[in-house]
Order: C-alpha cells, then sequence, then structure tokens
C-alpha cells in the first residue's frame, strides 16, 4: 500500500465501506463515472455500479432531502456536496429533518447519514468557494460535525462516521486535500467520533485546532520548540458534540491555550472552547485564552485570501503573547 | 436567433413559429357530482357499500374531531391546529388505498390521511397539543411513515428519497405517498422532487391538496398555471387532476397510481382540488380574506353531503345508521381527547434522550441540570 492523501484515504474509506456493507451508497453531483470534482470519488462507480455511487441532480436539496428518505429506511447514505459553500440550498433539509429526526419521532426514524464536503481557503478557488462555516452546522442540537486533520484520520473518522447511527456532517479541509502523505492501513479500522487527539504532548501551552490549520498549528509549535516553548498540540477532529474534558485536561497542565482556527473569530467553534476552558478551568490559567482566527469578514476572494488566513507567525506571536503575560 | 442578430433576417415575434415539438394535456377526473349523481362510472370496486359507509364514517369522523379540535383550543386545552374542514375527501380518499408495505409521507395538514392510515386522534391531538410523542406513532405498519412536517415543501424530497430506498432494493410492490398543499408547490423542494422523481423514474405519488388557500393568500398568488397538476410535465410524468370533493375520484386516482408505482412504472402528480372550510390553524380568521360568495359555492360543493346523498340513494344509509355512526365518533373523539389531554408530560431528560444514539458526554451536565431543576421546583 502506497502513502496516501488525505482524499485519497477517504476514497479508501468510502471504498471499504461500499464493499463492506451493502446498504451504503454514495450520492451526490458528478461523483460517478468522473469520481467527484476532487476525485474522492475516483474509481468507485467503476467499482460498486451506478446503483452503488450514484450522480444525482444538479440539486443540494434533493441530495439532502433524498438522503433523508434513505436513511429512513435503513440505507446508510453518504451524501457529497461539492463545495461548502453550495450547502445552503440544503440547510433546511439539513436543521429541519436531518438534525431533528430521531428526536422528533422519539427513536422512531433514524438517520445513520454522512454528508461529505470540502471546505475552507487557501487554494484560490472562486468565491462561495472558501468559507470555514463549520459553526452553522456544529450550533445545530443533533449533528455531529467531524473535521479530519491527517490521511490516517480522514480514512478511521469517515469509517465511524457512515458506521454511526446518527447524521454527521465530514468536513474535508480541501487545502490539505494532496498536501500529506501518509502510510495508511486500509484494516477498517475505525477512530473514536468523541475524542480530541493530544497529538504532540507540551508543558507550556496547548494550542488547539482542526482542519488545515492544524498544518499552521504543528508548524508554529516547531518553531515555538527551538525557542523552548512547549506546546501541546490537540486537534479538536470533532467539533461538535466537543470532548471539553481533553482539553480541560491539557490546559489544566499547561495553564495556557490558543485556538486557531480558519472560520472568522465572533461565535466560532474557537469561541465554544474559549469559554468551556473559561468556565472549567478558570483556576488553571495564567494567561487570557487567545484565538487566532479569520477576520469577522466576508472571505476575500482568491487575489487577497492570503491576508485573510492565520498564519503560522500570527499563531507564534499569539503564543508568545500568552507566554509573556504576567 | 442568431440569424437576426447577424442582420440577415427579420427576427420573428416571440412566441410564434418553430416547429410544434412538445404537447401536453392535463384530464380532469370527477365522478361523483355535488348532488351525488355520478357523471361518469367510477371503477367498480369503489362500489362495494362497506367500503363507502367506511369512508363515509371516517370523513364524519374528521369533520367531528375538526369542530371538537377548535373547541379545545378556545378554551386554551390546545396549541395551534390546521383544521381539514371541507378537505375530508382528499385525506382519507388518498390514505384509503395504501398498503401496510407502503410508506406515507404526510404534510402538515394531514390529520385526516394519517387517521386513515392508523394514526391515533390522540397521538394527532399530542403533536399539536405540544408533545413530540404525538409522531411516534405506534400502529406497527406506520414504523416507517414520516412524522409530521412543519417546514412547507420539505418532506418531498424526503418522500422521494423512500422511493430511492425501495428503487434500489428492487422492492416491488412497495410505494410511497406524500402530499403538499397548494402554496407548498412554490417550494424549491416541490420543483426539485417532481425533477428528481422524473428522473429517477421514482415509485413515488404525490397529492397536492388545493384547498384554495395558502394561509390568506389564494391559488392564483402562488402561480400563473391554470392547474398544479400540469407542473408535473416540469418532471417529465403523469400529472392529473381530480374532484377532491369526490372521494370516488380521489381514491381512484391515488389507488392507479399507487399501483403504477408498485409496479416500477414511475410517479404521478395528483391535484384534488378541494376547498379549506375552516380557517388555516385554530389561530386564523379567515373571514377577514375569504369572500363570503366564494365560501357559500364552496359549502355546496363540500365532500361530506355528496357522499351522504349517494349512501342514501343506494339505501346504504338512513337516519338511524347516522344517528349510530354519530355516537360511536362521538365516543372514540371523546376517548381520544382524554387521553390526549391526560397524558403526563415525558421526563424532564426526554429532551436529552432522542438526540444521538448515545448521549455525548458535553450534554450530560445539561440533562442532569433539567433533572435536578425539576426536582428541585417540584414541577415533575
Amino acid at each position: 500500500m502506497p502513502e496516501l492523501t488525505l482524499v485519497e484515504a477517504v476514497n479508501l474509506a468510502l471504498a471499504h465501506e461500499l464493499a463492506r456493507d451493502p446498504e451504503v451508497v454514495l450520492l451526490g453531483q458528478d461523483i460517478g463515472k468522473a469520481g467527484g470534482v476532487f476525485r474522492a470519488t475516483d474509481g468507485l462507480w467503476q467499482r460498486f455500479g451506478a446503483e452503488r455511487v450514484i450522480d444525482t441532480p444538479l440539486a443540494e436539496s434533493t441530495i439532502v432531502g433524498v438522503s433523508v428518505g434513505m436513511a429512513a429506511q435503513g440505507m446508510r447514505p453518504v451524501a457529497e456536496i461539492q463545495f461548502m459553500g453550495f450547502i445552503f440550498p440544503a440547510f433546511n433539509q439539513i436543521a429541519t429533518a436531518v438534525a431533528r429526526m430521531r428526536n422528533r419521532t422519539r427513536g422512531r426514524i433514524t438517520l445513520p447519514l454522512v454528508i461529505r464536503m470540502p471546505f475552507g481557503g487557501g487554494i484560490h478557488a472562486p468565491e462561495h468557494h472558501s468559507e470555514s462555516t463549520e459553526a452553522l452546522l456544529a450550533h445545530l442540537p443533533g449533528l455531529k460535525v467531524v473535521i479530519p486533520s491527517t490521511p490516517a484520520r480522514a480514512y478511521g473518522l469517515l469509517l465511524a462516521a457512515i458506521r454511526d447511527p446518527d447524521p454527521v456532517i465530514f468536513l474535508e479541509p480541501k487545502r490539505i486535500y494532496r498536501q500529506q502523505r501518509e502510510y495508511v492501513e486500509d484494516d477498517g479500522e475505525a477512530y473514536p467520533l468523541e475524542a480530541c487527539f493530544v497529538e504532540r504532548e507540551g508543558s507550556d501551552v496547548t494550542l488547539v485546532s482542526w482542519g488545515a490549520m492544524m498544518k499552521e498549528t504543528r508548524e508554529a509549535a516547531e518553531r515555538l520548540a527551538q525557542d523552548g516553548i512547549s506546546c501541546e498540540v490537540i486537534d479538536v477532529v470533532t467539533v461538535a458534540p466537543l470532548d471539553v474534558a481533553t482539553l480541560v485536561e491539557s490546559v489544566q497542565k499547561t495553564g495556557r491555550c490558543v485556538v486557531v482556527q480558519e472560520a472568522p473569530r465572533s461565535g466560532g467553534v474557537a469561541s465554544e472552547i474559549a469559554a468551556e476552558l473559561a468556565e472549567k478551568a478558570i483556576l488553571s490559567l495564567i494567561a487570557p485564552i487567545e484565538r487566532v482566527t479569520g477576520y469577522d469578514t466576508i472571505m476575500p476572494y482568491p487575489r487577497t485570501e492570503h491576508r485573510y488566513m492565520p498564519t503560522v507567525s500570527r499563531i507564534v506571536e499569539a503564543v508568545q503573547r500568552v507566554m509573556e503575560f504576567h | 436567433m442568431a440569424t437576426a442578430a447577424r442582420g440577415g433576417r427579420k427576427a420573428r415575434p416571440a412566441g410564434t413559429g418553430g416547429e410544434l415539438v412538445a404537447r401536453f394535456e392535463v384530464r380532469y377526473l370527477r365522478f361523483l357530482d355535488e348532488r351525488g349523481e355520478w357523471v361518469a362510472e367510477p371503477p367498480a370496486e369503489l362500489l362495494d357499500p362497506e367500503l363507502q359507509l367506511r369512508n363515509y364514517r371516517d370523513m364524519l369522523l374528521l369533520r367531528r374531531f375538526d369542530h371538537k379540535v377548535l373547541m379545545l383550543h378556545r378554551t386554551g386545552r390546545m396549541g395551534t391546529y390546521p383544521g381539514t374542514m371541507g378537505q375530508e375527501a382528499v385525506g382519507v380518499g388518498m390514505a384509503r388505498p395504501l398498503t401496510e408495505r407502503d410508506v406515507l409521507v404526510p404534510y402538515y395538514r394531514s390529520a385526516t390521511d394519517l387517521y386513515v392510515r392508523g394514526a391515533a386522534l390522540h397521538e394527532i391531538l399530542l403533536y399539536w397539543m405540544g408533545d413530540e410523542r404525538g409522531s411516534d406513532f405506534k400502529a406497527p405498519h406506520m414504523k416507517h411513515d414520516f412524522p409530521i412536517p412543519i417546514c412547507i415543501g420539505s418532506q418531498l424530497p424526503q418522500a422521494a428519497g423512500v422511493a430511492t430506498a425501495i428503487k434500489l432494493r428492487g422492492e416491488q410492490g412497495r410505494a410511497v405517498l406524500t402530499a403538499v398543499g397548494d402554496g407548498g408547490t412554490s417550494q424549491g423542494d416541490f420543483y426539485e422532487t417532481l425533477n428528481v422523481a422524473g428522473a429517477w423514474n421514482l415509485p413515488l405519488v404525490i397529492v397536492i391538496n388545493n384547498n384554495r388557500w395558502a394561509l390568506t393568500e389564494p391559488t392564483c398568488a402562488q402561480t400563473a398555471c391554470q392547474t398544479l397538476a400540469q407542473k408535473a410535465v416540469a418532471g417529465g410524468f403523469e400529472g392529473i387532476q381530480v374532484d377532491g370533493n369526490d372521494i370516488f375520484a380521489v381514491q381512484a386516482a391515488v389507488a392507479a397510481a399507487l399501483d403504477k408505482a408498485r409496479r416500477g412504472q414511475g410517479p404521478t402528480l395528483i391535484e384534488a382540488l378541494t376547498y379549506r372550510l375552516c380557517a388555516h390553524t385554530t389561530i386564523d380568521n379567515a373571514a377577514r380574506y375569504v369572500p363570503k360568495e366564494e365560501l357559500e359555492a364552496a359549502n355546496a360543493a363540500e365532500p361530506l353531503v355528496r357522499l351522504r346523498r349517494w349512501l342514501q340513494n343506494q339505501g346504504i344509509l338512513d337516519d338511524r345508521l347516522e344517528a349510530k355512526l354519530e355516537n360511536e365518533i362521538k365516543d372514540e373523539i371523546e376517548q381520544e381527547v382524554e387521553l390526549a389531554l391526560n397524558t403526563p408530560l415525558p421526563p424532564p431528560e426526554a429532551m436529552f434522550d432522542y438526540l444521538y444514539a448515545e448521549l455525548p458526554e458535553k450534554l450530560w451536565p445539561q440533562r442532569a441540570e433539567v433533572i435536578a431543576r425539576e426536582r428541585g421546583t417540584g414541577d415533575a
């Protein structure tokens, strides 16, 4: 098995589940013969056929609404929305049916479905192709919102998402779709959806992020280590519902926290993390929690998106501020 | 036109010329007129006295139920409720041909079809009294039937999804029946559903309860189309208009459409023309906007009276049987109302216990809080 990119790991997980469970069906625009605009479903139509890898009409509400009906019959639809910026026609289906069906029927009808979509900026894509609106989804009770940051995690988490008895929104950070290769064993082992990954232990400050921003966060931790600052790095993975316990435990050890997110600052997942830590670890904190985020503005178009994106330098500076705070 | 743009030829006025490449027709189905007389011969199986007496009994019950709910609302014992008065033939006629293997995806003004399908009145009441358990239909054959949706039109792509599952699994003899109001046909989800149902040739039957009013707006405010049935043309499948006050027409059309769907021959759109003889909901006052003359004409065409006339003319129904039915109906409604009113509140933790298969750790403290708070104030 060669080393895989994140998008190849997504493909591997989809193939694994299609082969394992006849109830798993993929549906979306251009995912069939063409293999999807990012090739996430490359070769799957050829291998599993048009009834397992279904090209849908160009209609997001249809894709999600049809997935609801299929899941209500016990199938396990994995829907692809081509870009997160196009989710809004389906938002009604997500908010009023996907997130609520188990609750609305007191558990009589459940929806084991996954809605996958690439998200995030930094790839010079047109308007509406670069936003990070995970908080809009994370705010809806009844959903799980999962974001992988490595090929191995993409594989293990997607398996878990497909096998989960409840709807999972699976956001794929497209900036790192092909940035890193790693060995991914096609062993069918799912990763937990309920837990953060503490991927680097440290003692001075806890760096928290998810998705594509993990790249900058890891680099910042490396650079800071050279200056003798020991960073604990946590990949949140499931931004809703949050694994608060792991975050609290880390901050109780380090006493400092910097949260990095690509999304705009206000009302985001970083704010929720900061609030939980302020409530549950206030006496351990020796500096204010800092958020390094996108700005509260419309995502700039490709020519200037670099001005918006959080950078390694911004993370390093934030860590230096919390280290110097007294 | 390219030629005109090049200035070679004079452009024709819009809408003239060209070759005829497609033409569409919309049929209107009606058997029993306002006087209870045949205008066409209905399918023989619908002439079964027992079937029509049952239809009549259910329509009468739903008429009485509608009134009872209004009274409950006026005495503060009921939440907002969308009445079905005048539209009983649509709901009863569409749900009657369902088999247990079919799936019903109702819309919000669906007490009629839900009742005929097998939902208990107290379940329907509970939902509209504000209790989630109302959508946990206990009839075993309703296991897969969808809950009442509030968001207009949102049920339609979901119904298409159920039909997709049936088709993908190759389940012969199963179909999906869903409904929408005339207002709902303005929703994008309505058009998207027509589109995908046609493209995938789904075993789906969509009934439009065209009761002429979307809250305060008449159908002409929704569309320039002469019929709503013709919207099926855009989906590439059959649309038919029926007299929604003629239960023979509704039942015949839906039964045929379901049969067609179960045989894998694709979807059908059925527009049932009826009239909302009540307000939009119990908190609406239709007298503010429904023209009086129109309402009088609609009253004369309503579905219950014509079926009663026919049953009487056939010697199937007499005053004695009518009185007996009224008594039975009254008892059932009273019992079900009592059952709903006397249903204890669910435990406080119920608001968390159906969010996920397993409650995430983050939510356990909130769950504990609502339990403790309720105990502390003695509200439980």
